[in-house]
């Protein structure tokens, strides 16, 4: 599944890696020599977390589809993990928890994986819909009941079917493009995920303007609209390794960069509601799984049904 | 099987054991206070699940472990041969009979030799998992007694949070959520501390440690 715009693609971003890594050190050195400097601290520790990140998305391109399907399938598992541990829930949902996690979110990704698309596009908002809550109407509690499904079907639209829509990626067919469908799913990451980045740099640089103070003390115009712009223009000039024209690619990124932000705003509301700074502790530096997957989340859906309806076949 | 076998095979499986506990529950330790140092200590902590002295061994660093062992009910692990093996060999438990009629020897005899050969223990007060509504129930005397005849050592407070939902009482299946398991700040017993007035403390600064407990 390589191609040689994955590896440069790759390269470049083990380039920034490097250059992240020696500022941080730098930073480290000037203003934290102790270790102490909590921002620094963090910010070490969030570079580092990205080396271990790139490596295994590298590994999973590497070993080719069944890789990538399993690798953001283990991705749902900890991400689901980390959902239900903060929805309502009590013990006559034990069975639909069960099946959450060992049945429902395997048969979705084996879906993917046989690229059955009018099965995965809808098995879980249909038929996970429909029959989950009556294996929770069947043990009997009707306390908080709607409360109690709504939540975990939540769980499992955020968790589930959409990160599988990443994986989903590598099965488009787009004419002129075949054998390199990897680079949609890295070209996806990569433009959500700058924005991410630079939407923390440009707002530890220069955010004055909360954009949602009851949400998020971090999020702030500044940052958003300088990571917003910076995602699109380094995205937009990569079109040539992508299926789109530069205006389309363009278009794509704007779409991208803002879903990411979106993604992040209503995770950071469910967090806020729960009481909870961070999904899990899992990454160091970053929180959860769902902490730094929650843009990705929310863009990879549309990137694609977009990508899927104007420049796919199947 | 040969003793080697044995050892080897109790190594392999206590490392199964904890990353399958790993991989349900993505056990977060939240040393508040204490480190986790290697010192003498007798973690005590609330008692829902089986599964709740095999998380707390896992969250321990790998030195520590070595060195800990749980208190656990000899009527319930020498029951079949596989939880003898898991009981006696992988966890190094050490077993005390509930049944005061039964016992052929002390259980506060049996831990604190454990403690005279250096070990730490893993203890559950409540003397029996709890299913209740109270989020405690009261402590047995096991751990005052501890306390008096081996005043030095730290008793560590730990709760452990969310277990109970991983593997309700009942099921079969656990379903994969995270837990957190909290240690506190030692206690140890007071120049003339009555023995219910012990207990009820050491059972408040467990209580504390509690997520959503008033701070």
């Amino acid at each position: 599944m390589t191609s040689p715009h994955l590896l440069w693609l790759l390269s470049g971003v083990g380039g920034i890696l490097v250059l992240a890594s020696i500022l941080g050190e730098i930073l480290r050195q000037r203003l934290s020599p102790d270790g102490t400097n909590p921002v620094i601290e963090n910010l070490n520790a969030r570079i580092a977390a990205w080396w271990v990140m790139v490596i295994l998305l590298s590994i999973a391109f590497l070993a080719g589809k069944p890789g990538v399907v399993l690798l953001f399938a283990l991705c749902s598992f900890a991400a689901l993990r980390e959902f239900l541990t903060l929805t309502t829930h009590n013990r006559g949902d034990h069975w639909s928890l069960v099946a959450c996690f060992f049945l429902v979110l395997p048969l979705q990704y084996y879906f993917v994986l046989i690229d059955w698309y009018g099965m995965y596009a809808v098995f879980v908002p249909v038929y996970v819909f429909l029959l989950l809550p009556v294996l929770s109407a069947l043990r009997g509690s009707t306390k908080d009941f709607l409360v109690r499904v709504s939540e975990t079907q939540w769980a499992l639209m955020i968790c589930v079917y959409c990160i599988s829509h990443v994986p989903a990626l590598l099965y488009l067919q787009i004419p002129g493009f075949e054998g390199r469908n990897v680079i949609l799913i890295a070209y996806l990451i990569f433009v959500v995920q700058l924005s991410d980045v630079m939407q923390y740099v440009w707002g530890k640089l220069l955010g004055r303007t909360k954009i949602a103070p009851t949400l998020s003390p971090s999020k702030t115009w500044e940052g958003f609209i300088g990571g917003s712009l910076t995602a699109i223009l380094v995205g937009t000039s990569l079109w040539w390794m992508t299926p789109f024209t530069m205006a389309q690619a363009a278009g794509m990124c704007l779409v991208l960069t803002l879903m990411g932000f979106f993604g992040g705003l209503v995770m950071s509301a469910i967090k806020r509601d729960r009481g909870v700074k961070d999904w899990g502790h899992l990454i160091a530096g970053h929180g959860g799984f769902i902490d730094r997957l929650d843009s990705v989340i929310f863009a990879a859906p549309i990137f694609f049904h977009v990508t899927r309806y104007y420049w796919s076949l199947t | 099987m040969s003793a080697r076998f044995r050892s080897l095979a109790a190594s392999l499986t206590g490392q199964a054991i904890s990353v399958f506990a790993r991989f349900m529950t993505a056990p977060r330790a939240i040393w508040q206070g204490i480190e986790p140092v290697p010192r003498q200590r007798v973690y005590f902590a609330n008692h829902s699940s089986n599964g709740d002295f095999v998380l707390l061994w896992t969250v321990l660093p790998p030195g520590l472990r070595r060195q800990t062992r749980p208190v656990a009910a000899l009527d319930y692990w020498l029951k079949s041969p596989l939880r003898a093996f898991i009981g006696r060999e992988v966890f190094n438990a050490v077993l005390i009979d509930r049944r005061p009629e039964a016992r052929v020897a002390d259980p506060v005899a049996q831990m604190v030799e454990a403690l005279d050969q250096h070990a730490s223990l893993i203890l559950f007060p409540e003397g029996q998992r709890n299913s209740s509504d109270a989020a405690l129930l009261p402590f047995k005397s096991g751990l005052y007694h501890l306390a008096k005849s081996r005043p030095e050592v730290d008793l560590v407070p730990v709760w452990i949070a969310n277990l109970n939902k991983v593997m309700p009482k009942g099921e079969i299946i656990p379903v994969p959520l995270i837990c957190t398991l909290t240690f506190g700040a030692p206690l140890h017993l007071s120049a003339d501390e009555a023995k219910d007035a012990f207990l009820a403390r050491a059972s408040a600064a467990l209580l504390a440690l509690a997520p959503g407990a008033p701070t």
